[in-house]
């Protein structure tokens, strides 16, 4: 391992020796090795180039890198060749020889391991001309494919801890100008901006301060947290040094979330290897100022996430809300100057110390700088983590990058912001992401959760589905959110198994109001959001649900009815076959019927029709 | 001392007050539920919800734990106000429904309840004000009751559900409880008490022979003090 660097002399050196024996090493194999990726079964194609590579004796020539996620991860495993940087998508083991043999070797591309667009079946052979990454602008995700997360000389190799360095050059508070500057806003959700956080936790009386990473990431379906602090974990320790410096800490934690044990690992590695070339720790590269911490892992609830929830766990109690009155940077951890802030927050800090708060401040909108992962799931062709610069446009995210709707249908909504977010509607498909311009619509930023939803989405079902995540999520301190999203679920249920009563918009509208007012915590007050935003904008489908008993999107199975078109049934028995409660009936060669009273709506029948001949109503 | 308006009266306070205690001691009434004198607040009930600030940039905050501030306007009764509190009596008149002191209430405050709501069955009063776990915690000082679940499911109990061992029968949680939800029975001879699935022994007075307290209790209370339990075995009335 490395030994102390006492110098920010010794460092510079420490990165040029590094550098130079790279730049002699022509070829790269990279292959990501993140969660996504693992569960396609990445690491035995890894051992197998590795074997591979040594049986040749190609190892000492060839760079191979395992990293931590890319954000494709839906094709993996994935390898990239440098230096031309093709990319081959599932990849299997039984690929590695032909990989080495034909490309590695010869130069020749693999034509069945390319991407090709699922609309027009193009095919493209290097990285950067995949859709799906081409109108990204990577600045803080794309360092992962550059980086084995297990390695510190890779992180060194990209110039890594020269923010640190630069940044111990400085006095305290130019580093909390540059911040402010840039305009920096928290990435967990709140959006509020850094720079006046770090400002206050560092006036604020009292010792110790503490300097907390919140990678508790309970938003279902969102990892970008996760990826980062796999991928590239020293990204974020550099951060969170940059940040205890400048308010004056030299203690801090990462909070994580306990089922990430591959985060914890490499973390835990990295926080390892800081410390012992004196990066962590005491009177760090020589300049006096010291700084250490420590992994906790959290408990697993998604209140834990919030701010004084997150303190309370941390202090060993129940992970319960307390009303924020007086700011965490004045008595936060255990009634201390605490300064929390998302893992995304910590890994933009190297960038804006390395080019200035100037260079940050130009990327993004007025009031939103620099870009922004999310993650992009749902009806839609690519799926995974995707950085764009802030204000980029939603049909740029759903369509050029996503690649459009799967299987060509129709775009309906987007919802943003995680679980308690907002439904935005295709009226808006062309405006600019930002942190005010998704709360002028009813939903919110979040943690940058993307779930794109096609015509076959009925809304009152969605806003039941995320209603009632809430309800059990709620810490059940206070009443407004453990009783009032409970009852605000249960009239969703009854809505759409057909038991709606005329005057239930209306309810729902008030319980919402009074929910956003009274409620103790940020889980509380933004839990109608689902409900609002959808009856903001869809409010249609409510009424046909409680007027007419009608789901227009042919979802809530208590209000459709399944049918045969006796127009397009050609009589081939099929529905019969497989209908497994016997309601489809009919002789061969004739129409087929449904009896809808023995109907299940399970809906097997009209997968199984070949002529399109079953109607749901 | 800062100035403030509540209710559009100029009052007076002491930094540090909290906006409840303020409004309180200036004869303006502010419902509460999980509030106590002796127990620091918990804000968790939502009751003594109040409006502040001016215009179209007010918020609504919890009285019992927002801090007075120099300049600030307060109104308790606006109609964002008034919907909250309607709004948690009748969560909490439908969650327990046999809680004749909920009913109480909301009938001296003219809310009836909301029939979308159905009524729970279960016979449970709690409303979750966790006065009865701060006072066993706080006050008593032994924390044989808590938590268990969250969200809608979150209820009050003594671990696993299994009568406590550090439990000693004081009854302070049921005298605190302000729905009537903590049984506490007596056997017609009075040398036994039941709380919380346990029974305890009490103690006769060695003077008049009454029964008075669990003998768990008084020895707590010696461990505590260091007064001999000997001299605890005296009734009040006795003593
Ligand atoms: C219910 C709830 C869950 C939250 N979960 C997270 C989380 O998982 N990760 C996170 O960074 N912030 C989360 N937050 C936001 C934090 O409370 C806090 O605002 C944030 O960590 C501050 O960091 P930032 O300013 O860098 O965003 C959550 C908030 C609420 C109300
Ligand atoms: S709003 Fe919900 S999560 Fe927050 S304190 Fe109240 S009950 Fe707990
Ligand atoms: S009776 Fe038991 S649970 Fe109740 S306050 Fe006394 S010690 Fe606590
Ligand atoms: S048992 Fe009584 S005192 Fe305890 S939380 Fe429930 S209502 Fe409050
Ligand atoms: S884990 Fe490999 S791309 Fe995400
Ligand atoms: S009295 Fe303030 S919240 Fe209950």
């Amino acid at each position: 391992m490395t030994s102390k660097i006492k110098s920010f002399s010794e460092l510079k050196e420490l990165q040029e020796k590094i550098k130079a024996a790279r730049d002699s090493r022509q070829q790269r194999i990279t292959i990501c090795v993140g969660t996504g990726c693992l569960a396609h079964g990445a690491m035995s194609v890894a051992d197998a180039f590795r074997e591979e590579l040594d049986r040749r004796g190609l190892s000492v020539k060839i760079d191979f890198r395992k990293t931590g996620c890319h954000g494709f991860c839906e094709r993996g495993p994935m390898v990239i060749l440098a230096p031309e940087n093709i990319f081959y998508q599932h990849v299997g083991v039984s690929d590695v020889g032909e990989i080495i043999e034909k490309t590695l070797l010869k130069g020749e591309i693999i034509d069945n391991l390319l991407y090709a667009n699922p609309q027009t079946g193009e095919k493209y052979v290097k990285e950067d001309e995949v859709p799906f990454y081409k109108r990204q602008t990577r600045t803080v995700f794309g360092m992962n494919s550059k980086v084995d997360p297990k390695k510190m000389e890779d992180y060194l190799a990209v110039d890594g801890y020269s923010a640190l360095a630069k940044a111990l050059k400085m006095k305290p508070g130019e580093i909390i100008r540059e911040v402010v500057t840039a305009n920096l806003r928290g990435r967990g959700g709140g959006g509020f901006p850094a720079g006046r956080k770090w400002e206050e936790t560092s006036k604020a009386a009292g010792t110790p301060k503490y300097v907390i990473c919140n990678a508790d990431e309970g938003d279902p379906g969102a990892y970008m947290d996760r990826s980062l602090l796999e991928g590239n974990p020293h990204l974020v320790l550099e951060g969170m040094i940059i940040g205890a410096y400048a308010i004056g800490s030299n203690e801090g934690y990462i909070y994580v979330r306990n089922e990430y044990p591959l985060a914890v690992e490499n973390i835990n590695i990295a926080i390892k290897q800081a410390r012992e070339a004196g990066l962590l720790g005491e009177n760090i590269l020589g300049s006096g100022f010291s700084f250490d911490l420590k992994v906790n892992r959290g408990g697993g609830a998604f209140v834990c996430g919030e701010s004084s929830a997150l303190f309370a766990s941390l202090e060993g109690r129940a992970g319960e809300p307390r009303a924020k009155y007086v700011h965490a940077t004045e008595k936060g951890l255990y009634d201390k100057p605490t300064n929390l802030n998302n893992v995304e927050t910590w890994a933009n800090v190297p960038f804006i110390i390395n080019n200035g708060g100037d260079w940050y401040a130009g990327i993004g909108t007025d009031r939103s700088k620099g870009t922004k992962i999310f993650s992009l799931v749902g009806k839609i062709n690519n799926t995974g983590l995707v950085e764009v610069p802030m204000g980029t446009k939603l049909r740029e995210i759903v369509f050029d990058i996503g690649g459009g709707i799967l299987n060509n249908r129709k775009f309906k909504a987007i919802q943003t912001g995680g679980p308690s977010g907002g439904c935005i509607p295709e009226a808006y498909l062309d405006m600019p992401v930002d942190y005010d311009e998704l709360t002028k619509v009813g939903s919110m930023m979040g943690s940058g959760g993307m779930i794109v939803m096609d015509e076959g989405t009925c809304m009152v079902d969605l806003a039941r589905y995320f209603t009632n995540f809430l309800a059990n999520e709620s810490c059940g301190k206070c009443v407004p959110c453990r009783e009032g999203v409970q009852r605000m679920k249960e009239i969703l249920v009854d809505i759409t198994e057909g038991k709606g009563r005329e005057g239930d918009i209306e309810l729902l509208e008030s319980l919402a109001s009074s929910i956003k007012d009274g409620a103790l915590c940020a889980l509380g007050t933004s839990a109608p959001n689902p409900v609002l935003s959808t009856i903001r904008y869809f409010r249609d489908e409510y009424e046909a649900h409680i007027k007419e008993k009608r789901c227009p999107a042919g979802v809530c199975k208590a209000l459709i009815t399944y049918s045969v078109d006796s127009g397009k049934c050609t009589g081939c028995t099929l529905c019969a076959k497989v209908c497994p409660v016997g309601a489809a009936t009919g002789e061969k060669k004739q129409a087929h019927k449904i009896d809808s009273d023995k109907c299940t709506r399970c809906g097997a029948c009209k997968e199984s029709c070949q002529f399109d001949a079953i109607i749901v109503r | 001392m800062v100035n403030l308006t509540i209710d559009n009266k100029k009052i007076q306070a002491e930094e540090g007050q909290t906006l409840l205690d303020v409004a309180r001691q200036n004869g303006i009434v502010v419902p509460t539920l999980c509030h106590h004198e002796s127990l620091e607040p918990s804000g968790s009930c939502r009751l003594c919800s109040v409006e502040v600030g001016e215009g179209s940039r007010t918020k609504v905050v919890t009285s019992c734990l927002y801090p007075v501030a120099e300049g600030l306007v307060v109104q308790t009764g606006s109609e964002r106000v008034m919907n909250v509190r309607r709004t948690v009596i009748q969560l909490l008149l439908a969650r327990a429904p046999e809680s004749e002191q909920l009913f109480q209430m909301a009938e001296n405050m003219g809310i009836s309840p909301e029939p979308r709501f159905k009524a729970s069955e279960d016979g449970n009063k709690c409303v979750l004000c966790r006065l009865c776990v701060r006072t066993c915690e706080k006050i008593v000082g032994v924390s044989a009751i808590g938590f268990s679940s969250r969200g809608p499911q979150k209820n009050v109990c003594t671990p696993f559900h299994e009568p406590s061992n550090v439990c000693i029968g004081c009854g302070a949680c049921s005298y605190v409880c302000p729905t009537g939800q903590i049984e506490m029975h007596t056997s017609p001879a009075g040398d036994v008490r039941t709380i919380w699935g346990r029974d305890f022994k009490m103690a006769a007075c060695k003077v008049c022979g009454r029964y008075f307290a669990p003998e768990d209790q008084l020895q707590y209370i010696s461990g505590r003090t260091g007064v001999p339990l000997e001299e605890l075995m005296v009734c009040s009335s006795c003593r």
